[in-house]
Parts: structure tokens; sequence; C-alpha cells
């Protein structure tokens, strides 16, 4: 069973206490953005077989949304952080480094 | 190929079964070939098969990193239906189930088709109406289903329980002419067919890499080396998000982990499937009496095959209700597979932005019943170069151009 660390309140909260939100750093584009812009904000996902950077949200507990860097094979935890940032903390980055080299997402890895 | 008969069976009798062949071959990759497709499963055999058959292009490889058949086509619950909402879906689920009809004599290999009839229960109101409007609609299209009453519920399925208390059964969707298959026997008779008309399935050998030249694609990496190709099909479900990213483009697709359960073999006492989608769970019986159960889907990206545990404690809590008579059972199997989920919950049977690559994909929690349709549609596309009638409305670039063909009502939850 998943168990995550809710970085408001401090809960080691397992999956029942959570409801998964998808992949995390979306960046969001509106009106006067490109087609291929939209819909990759839209619809296309990153869905990588290793490292994955996801929202939850505590919802049987503080209710509020967090992030979560999490292996999709292994389902190792490597970290969770308040949602409130456009990119994951330096200390999980170089946990993940450290753990998974040559890992990738995105813009930052 | 010799062809399995009442005959052969005699034959072989009398000589200790000493003359079967194998199935198919398993040679070692060629240098090149016209066709790669990538997923020996279901849906990447059909493809195959269907090239060949309907287009005459023998030229071909199937690669498969596992063994035949091993994803998730060996790890569904096996349910054949066609009782879609939307037009497009409709179409090819109806024309697979129809293709599934003889696919026994068309392949020469016994699938096990059994048309047993499928219900899926409306256990709320808004159920009734959501069930009532998809038989008019598949009353439109041309799809036998029809909206029972709880009595006739009660008179197909004597061990269902209609009275609630917190569900009760208030009607039903019947699909008469659905039902199950053995689905390895689909993939082993597709296979041997491929086989049969020259084709190499090579097992055992991974892609590892795309190669492209001006956007277009030469041949694969794969861990028996290079082979070059005029052409890719690639059928990998759970992991098409993984081939689209050697490939060089992303697909609007996230894999999740769907669960599925079977019982110690009992008695016969249910000759229908039965699918409960409010509480989540469906169950039928398998010709050797085990009780198969299969229930949501995990909400996270995982490519692990395993779920969570406490999805399938909803689901047997949900169906210990309906089906009283399972309380005491104790389960033999559990295990999952890794479904791609688009976000209208209809699939990808489409071009790509390399040329010469294809894609089929996304068929989410309900891939099984559709594989002679899908295979039927991907085998046109593919050899055409262009989609046909049953595959147009399921590109890719649907989603951009706000085309969706949402049958998350129909497909969402249960299979």
């Amino acid at each position: 069973m998943l168990i995550f660390e809710c970085p408001y309140c401090g809960v080691l909260a397992d999956e029942t206490d959570l409801a998964a939100g998808g992949e995390a750093h979306l960046k969001r584009f509106g009106p006067g953005s490109s087609d291929d812009e939209f819909e990759a904000y839209l619809f296309n996902r990153e869905n990588p077989k290793g490292v994955h950077f996801e929202r939850w949200r505590h919802i049987n507990g503080c209710g509020k949304w967090f992030n979560a860097a999490r292996c999709t094979v292994t389902m190792e935890v490597f970290g969770t952080y308040p949602a409130q940032t456009l990119e994951p903390p330096t200390e999980i980055t170089n946990n993940i480094s450290i753990k998974r080299p040559g890992w990738k997402w995105k813009e930052f890895s | 190929m010799k062809k399995y008969s009442a005959f052969a069976v005699a034959r072989e009798a009398l000589r200790d079964h000493l003359g079967w062949e194998r199935a198919w071959s398993s040679p070692e990759p060629q240098k090149k070939y016209d066709v790669i497709i990538i997923g020996a499963g279901g849906h990447g055999l059909a493809t195959a098969y269907y090239l060949g058959k309907n287009y005459g292009i023998t030229n071909v490889a199937i690669l498969e990193k596992g063994w035949l058949g091993g994803g998730n086509t060996g790890r569904n619950t096996t349910i054949i239906r066609s009782n879609y909402l939307q037009d497009p879906s409709a179409a090819i689920y109806e024309k697979a189930r129809s293709l599934y009809e003889n696919l026994s004599q068309d392949l020469n290999y016994n699938i096990m088709f059994s048309p047993r009839g499928v219900m899926m229960l409306a256990q709320t109101q808004h159920e009734i109406r959501g069930y009532e409007r998809t038989a008019h609609a598949n009353a439109l299209q041309g799809v036998s289903t029809e909206f029972i009453s709880p009595q006739k519920v009660k008179k197909l399925c004597p061990i269902i329980n209609i009275d609630g208390p917190r569900y009760p059964v208030l009607g039903a969707l019947w699909q008469p002419r659905g039902g199950t298959a053995r689905h390895d026997a689909v993939a082993w008779g597709y296979a041997r067919a491929c086989s049969d008309m020259g084709m190499h399935i090579i097992q055992q050998c991974e892609v590892t890499g795309v190669n492209t030249i001006d956007g277009k694609v030469v041949g694969v990496e794969t861990t028996k080396g290079a082979i070059a190709c005029k052409k890719i099909g690639i059928v990998v479900a759970g992991h098409s998000g993984v081939l689209a990213d050697m490939a060089g483009f992303r697909l609007p697709i996230e894999s999740v982990a769907l669960q599925a359960l079977v019982s110690e073999p009992i008695k016969p006492c249910m000759d229908v499937v039965v699918m409960a989608n409010t509480v989540h769970g469906y169950m039928s019986q398998s010709d050797k009496g085990e009780m198969v159960i299969g229930g949501g889907a995990d909400g996270y990206n995982n490519y692990s095959q395993r779920g969570s545990f406490h999805h399938v404690e909803e689901t047997v809590r949900a169906l210990v209700e309906t089906f009283p008579i399972i309380s005491r059972l104790k389960m033999l199997r559990w295990w999952g597979g890794i479904v791609d989920m688009t976000g209208d919950r209809s699939p990808i049977i489409s071009k790509t932005p390399v040329k010469n690559i294809f894609i089929n994909c996304g068929w989410g929690t309900g891939g099984f019943k559709a594989i002679p349709g899908s295979g039927w549609a991907m085998a046109e596309l593919i050899a055409t170069g262009e989609p046909g009638p049953l595959a147009e409305d399921f590109r890719v670039t649907r989603f951009r151009e706000g085309q969706f063909i949402d049958e998350s009502v129909a497909a969402g939850v249960a299979h």
C-alpha cells in the first residue's frame, strides 16, 4: 500500500486517506496560446515508466493538495512537497539522481 | 500447418499423440521486414493476421518483449459485448463481436466463444435513464440490446439478490449475444494462423529504440539487434507511452493498474455475465467453475502489474452483497494488468507524428472484447496508410479537435 507523508500536517497517510490527482507541474495555457500548447496542457501526459511527479490530495485528512515524486515501477516514494511551487525542491531531485541516474522529466531533471 | 479436426484427434489418439506439431514457429529475426508489429498480444496478433488475410502482406514480424499473450490478453476477465453509447464505439465493438462469432472456424482454433449474454445492472435511477438511453442508441446502431426488468434479471441469474438493501437491482441492460471467450486461445489461435502465413513471431525480443530518418521510420533497435522495416504498428497497451517516447512523441494516455481475481472452482451456478457499475464489480463463471471477478482501476500511474488491495476489497464487498452465495468462497488467484487510459475512455487507432508509424492503444479497461475489430481496423490503417471507416474517428488528433468519443459512462469503470 502506498504511504505518503503529508507535507502540511505531517501525517503518514496511506492511499485510502488520499485521492490521486494526476501529473504535477503541468504548464497551463489559456486563450491566446497555440493549439499545440493547449493540447499538450489539456491532454498529453508524460506517463513515464520510472520517476513520476504527481498530485495527491489528503482527502480524508487535512484536505490539502500536495505533490509527490514516486517511481511508477517500484512504487518507491522519493519525497513529498507542498503544491505551491513550480519545480520540485532540489533535495528531492538530488535524491532521485542518486537513486535513478539518468532520469528525465520535461524541463527539469 | 496441419488442420485441427475431430478426425485429427482420432488419428492422434491411435498413435500416442506423437503427430501434433508446434502451433507456431520461433524463428530468429531477419534483417528486414515490410511491417513490424510491436507487441504480440491479442491486438498485435490480430493486426498481423488481418494484414495477411485482408491485404496479402505477410513479410511481417511481430516482436514481443515477454511471451506471447502474456500481458493484458492473458489478464482480462474475457468479457465480450458491444453495448456502447457512441456510434464509432458501437461500430468497432460490434464488428469485433461479430468476428468473434465465427473466429474459431476462421482460425481453425477453438477460442471457446460463449455467447451466454451480458447484463449491466441498473442500481440507481440515474443508471436506469443511462441504460435506457444506451438501449435506444443501440437500436439505432443495429446492436441487439434491451432494457429488462428486475424480475427478468432474477430469472436469468437466480443467484443474484435484487432487493438491495443498499443498491437494489432496478433493471438491466441486456445483450443476449455478448458473452465470453477463452482469452489465451484468442492469442494462440491468431499466432498459429500468422505463423502459418509465414509471419515471424519473435518472443523475448524487446524494442529498445526506434530509428527514423527525416521524420520517417526506417527500423527498430531490439535486444536481438537492429531490424529494418518500412512500417511499424505499435500495439503495446500499457507501455504505449514508453514506445511513443522512443519514437519522439507524446500521447494523451496514462497507464494504471486494473485488477482481477478468480475463486476456487464451484459447480455451475451462473450462466450469464453480470456487471454492476455502481458498486464497481463484475462477475462471470468460467468453464472450469471459477468465479471470475473484476473491479475498478486504480487512480494513479503504475507499471508494476500489481494494484491496491483496498480496490479489490471494495469490489468483493460489493459483489458479496449482490451475490450472497459467494460470501464463503475462497479466492485462488489475484493479479493486475497495466491498462492505457485516454481522457474520453475510447481507444486510439491512428497515424502518428512520425511517418509510417501507426499506433493502436488506449483500450483502457476493455480491450479484450475488441481484439478482432481492432486488428481489422489497424490492418487497414497500416496496409493503406489511411484509416478506414472503423478507425477514422479514433484518430489521436480528436482530442485537440474536441471530437471526443465520450464513453466514460459505458467504459469508465467496469469491463
